[in-house]
């Protein structure tokens, strides 16, 4: 690979620069990116974002505290459950509010099944870009299920508007425990099907391999997030290590890049640590369900939502990553400074700099296992 | 480590120039001198026993009634899972920061996000041009006063209701069908302005 830069780095006839997207199929969303390149190798690429601005946070600002919930399934709609999860916490840490144990458990369990219906979708249109396109339809396939039983669970699909500031909306259906379980039993039979299909396809293996690696530090650097941070090979979950919500009791591995393949840090890292982590997903919904402790599903939580002024933090640990919702009260009823800090925006910045020297094609892959979403960047 | 001890060995370090820990109400956060900052959060990232190596989130705060835009630094350390948060005030008009981008890489876009939205320069940063909104755009819009300009390159960005335009397409529908309005109408009416008057 460096070797094949450095001869054609001396060629200065074939530079140019072209726009990759703003619409192109593998951009996931609407992001643009200003490519300098000399023939088939990057010089480097800019990303352009800004595309699906909508200017959330200063809706934040004008809608009361529970009027923002819905906005914030906009955030990220691939992975919804979990934008609602983390403005929940950061309103409720600024009322003090204690949310029930039951509650809890059914954010646990909602999140994680959103969790699997988006490495699906990353890991599928990841499949996808790099060429192959059965696995896509596989995941997708899954996917439905899951959205079917989110469906089932809170009447929504993609924009779920599911968690409230002090619990939940809705308790459990009927008969849906026992249908999650069925759905859990075909889902493991289903991730090493997976596996034999694309992830250890020779092919595969070897277009992604080696190919746009992040080490650890420069990952810390440029503050990756989630599974891009622990493809690099850092150890760090929130769910873990600083948990939130019903974690604490849960038993599972943070499944950590280690160069499966190649180096660690790598795409293929990125990719496969999302298969994995579908795995562990599965066996927190089983143990939730499992556990599941009876009682209410929603706090007493005043009709006029006022906190004390004041700052709160939020971290959930989302399928794109860490995601902070950093609230500022001035003791009003509505909020002064709704901030998201969101994976998907540092993923972004981090392109530039890996970008140089790649082939415009590992370009692709390294959109793709970054798993950038567009409104999580733009927001 | 809890976000107190930091703050203390942040304070023996560099003594007034960091603020006191605010009243842990919920979240505490200690105010930074401005000239200071680029040393503090140096000292912050390579100290070993600190090591907040994760610049978490860094955006800013408008409070147009004490005149200040608030940036706020979130560090977290991976090593020791302690965190601290910093301010550094900033004059709304004549809003200027020093960029840390050097210390930690992620403040770049963080920085150029507030930039943009806020109006707050940070001199040193290597590419601070706008990043959500078009180059050419007029204003801030997270900041408190924000007007919009009303369009953008003739593009309207109000409309009217669409319901009103129903309405309207509804009436005129209406007035069509209804029977021409006889001459009657048309009429003087008689002065009947006794009763109503009363």
């Amino acid at each position: 690979m460096e070797k094949l830069i450095l001869r054609r780095v001396d060629r200065n006839n074939e530079e140019m620069i072209l726009n990759f997207g703003p619409q192109h199929p593998s951009t996931h969303g609407v992001i643009n990116f200003l490519v300098e390149t000399d023939g088939e190798v990057l010089k480097k690429a800019v990303p352009d974002v800004g595309y699906l601005h909508r200017s959330i946070e200063k809706i934040g600002e004008v809608v009361g505290y529970p009027g923002f919930m819905p906005y914030t399934d906009r955030i990220d709609y691939v992975a919804a459950m979990f934008a609602n999860e983390g403005y929940a916490i950061a309103v409720e840490r600024l009322l003090k509010i204690e949310v029930p144990k039951r509650a809890q458990w059914l954010r646990a369990i909602s999140c994680e099944l959103c969790r699997m219906a988006s490495h699906l979708i990353s890991v599928g249109t990841m499949t996808m870009d790099i060429g192959a396109f059965t696995p896509m339809l596989h995941g997708v396939r899954e996917r439905e299920a899951i959205n079917d039983l989110i469906e089932a669970l809170c009447g929504a699909r993609l924009t779920y508007n599911y968690h409230r500031i002090g619990g939940v909306a809705f308790d459990l259906p009927e008969g849906w425990r026992d249908r999650t379980l069925r759905f859990l039993d075909h889902f493991d039979r289903f991730l090493p099907e997976f596996d034999r299909l694309i992830s250890f396809n020779e092919i595969y293996k070897k277009r992604l391999a080696n190919v746009a690696v992040i080490p650890a530090a420069m990952a810390i650097d440029y503050g990756l997030v989630g599974p891009n941070l622990r493809g690099s090979g850092v150890d760090w979950d929130l769910r873990r290590d600083l948990p939130y919500g019903a974690y604490p009791s849960f038993k599972f591995s943070i499944p950590v890049g280690k160069g499966f393949f190649g180096t660690s840090g790598d795409s293929f890292d990125r990719y496969y640590v999302r298969c994995l982590e579908m795995a562990e997903s599965s066996k927190i919904v089983r143990q939730a369900l499992e556990s599941m402790p009876d009682g209410e599903i929603m706090a007493k939580v005043p009709r006029n939502l006022k906190p004390e002024a004041g700052e709160a933090l939020s971290r959930v640990e989302s399928a794109r990553g860490e995601m902070a919702y950093y609230v500022v009260s001035d003791g009003t009823n509505k909020a002064h400074r709704v901030r998201a800090r969101t994976g998907s925006f540092t993923a972004m910045g981090i392109i530039e700099d890996v970008s140089r020297g790649l082939m415009i094609a590992d370009l692709v892959a390294l959109i793709a296992s970054l798993d950038v979403v567009a409104p999580e960047i733009d927001r | 480590m809890t976000t107190h001890d930091v703050h203390e060995r942040l304070k023996a370090r560099f003594g007034d120039d960091v603020g006191p820990l605010s009243e842990p109400k919920i979240d505490p956060f200690c105010v930074v001198k401005k000239d200071r900052l680029v040393e503090v959060c140096r000292f912050l990232k390579t100290e070993p026993g600190l090591e907040l190596d994760f610049l978490e989130d860094e955006t800013a705060v408008d409070w147009p009634k004490r005149n200040v835009i608030e940036i706020v630094y979130h560090l977290l350390s991976y090593k020791h899972r302690h965190s601290i948060v910093l301010k550094v005030e900033v004059a709304r008009d004549a809003a200027s920061a020093p960029t840390v981008e050097g210390v930690w890489k992620t403040a770049n876009w963080f920085e150029r996000e507030i930039y943009d939205l806020f109006g707050v320069e940070f001199p040193g940063h290597p590419d601070l041009r706008r990043i959500m909104l078009p180059d050419d755009w007029i204003g801030h819009p997270l900041r408190k006063d924000y007007q919009e300009a009303g369009g953008w390159h003739g593009m309207s960005n109000v409309r009217e209701n669409p319901l009103v335009e129903l309405k309207r397409l509804d009436d005129a529908r209406k007035a069509e069908k209804a029977p021409k309005p006889v001459e009657k109408a048309a009429e003087p009416k008689p002065a009947a302005s006794g009763p109503q008057a009363s």
